[in-house]
């Protein structure tokens, strides 16, 4: 593992390293622009510790082998951008269904289709949360800094297999390609979730539970005897065409992340005490949003910032907490208004979109002078 | 004498999931029956034997046999089962499914799974077309057929699947049909042993689809046609041996490649070995 100490890295190295930290021992991936360099050095680091890499022959092979991986009891991770994430949605679904613990890096760029491959965008914050056909209850993470692409990295390995479904991990090009300060502490800092199994059952072998949010997976090999189906299923994994075995599954795998929202979500917040404005941003945004929240209370503006770390689920009662004593919500993306529609939705607040084309980091001004424009 | 009401294979059957899906003159439950006694005859751990499919009729399979069993999305039985054999090497994996799951929709990762030798068996039951979804034509209808989809008859070449695994460097390939079940059973016991990328295809009845579409009254005619209409030759040429029935061709079947190279598990240990030491 990465000795503690400091290292000036960028995100991607981060997010390998932290990967490997929180457990990582399988990757497959397919190069693409800007999350190429975390494949590179998986297939360079994972034979180091007792892991393994393969490059597979696409995206979607590569979340089928992650998945395949993680049922074969080691710990999978792949990582990619915009036109692979958008391939590998049937099988996020695989993952969701067969409560298959994996990560999966995002690196957001400029879309849609092949887009800008080399820049920045967050178009997929939306393809993150309803990408997968059917109804998901998908975690999000959303570093803004290398040392969160580290941090988070570990902490979606741990929610996998707590949660027992894909994480998703939305970064962006520039949090992947910017370099910076990234500290490792020493590694009892660092809460590790071990992978818990199941082998041979007393005659008893059904894959899930759903009357409990968390049972073990069992490992092939054991002679558990399992059966794990992309179909909807019952308790012992097997098929079935009945409305009320559909009804008990989702509510199940819904449920496992509802139940638990306040302990998946997480936030950071900046000056939102007094603020009657409050400007919610999150990733590389979230940075220009801060300085121009800074530069808006010099001027003696009341405005805050809120940054989600977790996208999905959706902070819904911090954001209708501080919606009690604000007045208006200003979300700039670099997209074309996606995470403004729960804001919206949850705050009954005015809620302001600023709209940054993909290709640029979001100038801080353009955000400054909306907060301004709200104050008068 | 008593009569015993059990299944002689029930302990590999899930009972609880019987009767299966299957329709009358299906050859899936031969396709079973097979590997459930090559399984058993091939001096791996039963335990150790997982089955993963991708979606359609023989996808289904899996979910009837008492064994570690995985049920994935279309087409993807393979790249799911290369993880899973990467993951956990003393696993025995075979991949069992369809050929339009295998060859249509996932005709990408067989090739790469054959390229690299990845040491999975992979058995395709061809029965020339979409079962599950109604009888379309996919890439292995033979020119001619009549489907649902080629309701003037299939204008397309079809796959020559033992010609395809070969030129890609399978390490095991081999084609039955249902009506030759031991040899078919034979088959899947050798490949069950390869190191490397082994491939079984075994022709098998669609009496609703293929069958009632090219003028097989039911599965038995069916099957009887491939047993009248195949020759045995392992020593065939393989760009021979494309399956043309409407155009009078005859059927060849027989162990065509049983090679040895070596396989994705035995270089990948290999050389993570030598990464491991660079490490230290």
């Amino acid at each position: 593992m990465l000795p503690p100490g400091k290292y000036f890295t960028d995100g991607n190295f981060a997010a390998t390293e932290g990967a490997l930290y929180g457990g990582c021992r399988f990757f497959a991936g397919y190069p693409i622009t800007p999350s190429s360099e975390i494949l590179e050095r998986m297939s360079r680091r994972l034979p180091e510790v007792g892991g393994h890499f393969i490059e597979m022959e696409d995206e979607i092979a590569s979340i089928a082998a992650i998945i395949g991986a993680s049922n074969g009891g080691l710990k999978s991770m792949t990582a990619t951008s915009g036109p692979g994430f958008s391939l590998m949605q049937e099988n996020i679904g695989l993952g969701m269904i067969t409560e298959t613990p994996t990560v999966i890096i995002d690196e957001m760029r400029a879309g849609p289709s092949t887009g800008i491959p080399t820049r920045v965008g967050q178009g997929d914050v939306m393809q993150t949360r309803w990408g997968s056909h059917g109804d998901l209850a998908p975690i999000t993470y959303s570093p803004n800094s290398v040392q969160e692409s580290f941090d988070l990295t570990i902490l979606a390995f741990n929610s996998a297999e707590i949660y027992r479904q894909p994480v998703i991990i939305a970064s962006d090009q520039v949090i992947g390609h910017l370099s910076e300060i990234l500290t490792v502490g020493n590694p009892e800092e660092y809460e590790v979730i071990q992978r818990l199994t199941r082998k041979k059952a007393n005659g008893n072998h059904n894959t899930f539970s759903y009357s409990d949010d968390f049972i073990p997976m069992f490992v092939p090999g054991t002679g558990f005897r399992g059966n794990v189906d992309s179909l909807t299923h019952d308790e012992m994994g097997y098929p079935s065409n009945d409305a009320s075995v559909e009804r008990e599954m989702l509510e199940h795998l819904l449920g496992k992340i509802k139940r638990n929202e306040t302990k998946i979500i997480r936030f950071e917040e900046y000056m939102t005490d007094d603020a009657k404005v409050i400007v919610v941003a999150y990733g590389i945004t979230s940075r220009s949003a801060k300085k121009a929240v800074k530069n808006a209370r010099d001027e003696g503006l009341k405005v805050g910032l809120f940054r989600p770390i977790t996208l999905w689920p959706f902070p819904e009662g911090r954001i209708v907490e501080l919606a009690e004593k604000t007045r208006k919500f200003i979300v700039p993306e670099i997209n074309y208004g996606q995470y403004s529609h729960p804001v919206r939705e949850f705050s009954r607040r005015e809620t302001e979109e600023i709209h940054f084309p993909p290709g640029a980091i979001p100038d801080f001004k353009i955000i400054l002078r909306e907060i301004e424009r709200s104050f008068t | 004498m008593s009569i015993e009401e059990v299944h002689p294979k029930s302990q590999f059957l899930r009972d609880e999931r019987l009767p299966h899906i299957w329709c009358p003159g299906c050859g899936l439950g031969i396709v079973l029956q097979s590997y459930i006694n090559a399984a058993e005859k091939s001096g791996i751990r039963l335990e150790n034997h997982v089955l993963i499919s991708g979606i359609g009729c023989t996808a289904r399979l899996p979910g009837y046999a008492n064994l570690d069993t995985y049920h994935t999305t279309h087409g993807r039985g393979i790249p799911f089962a290369t993880g899973m054999k990467i993951a956990n090497p003393d696993l025995k994996v075979t991949v069992i499914s369809g050929d339009g799951d295998l060859f249509n929709i996932g005709g990408n990762h067989f090739i790469h799974a054959a390229r690299r030798n990845m040491d999975l068996l992979v058995v395709c039951v061809n029965n020339f077309n979409y079962g599950m979804t109604g009888g379309q034509h996919g890439s292995t209808t033979p020119p001619s057929s009549l489907s649902s989809s080629t309701p003037y008859g299939n204008i397309e070449q079809s796959f020559n699947l033992p010609y395809l695994a070969a030129a890609i460097g399978a390490s095991y390939v081999a084609r039955w049909t249902v009506m030759h079940p031991r040899q078919f059973t034979k088959s899947l016991s050798k490949a069950m042993d390869i190191r490397g990328f082994a491939f079984v295809e075994v022709l098998s009845p669609c009496p609703p689809n293929f069958g009632k579409f090219n003028g097989f009254s039911d599965g038995f005619a069916e099957m009887e046609f491939y047993r009248k209409n195949s020759v045995v030759d392992n020593e065939a040429k393989l760009e021979d041996v494309s399956i043309d029935p409407h155009h009078g061709k005859q059927i060849i079947l027989g162990e065509f490649v049983n090679k040895r190279r070596p396989s994705f598990i035995e270089l990948e240990r290999e050389v993570n070995r030598r990464a491991m030491v660079v490490e230290k």
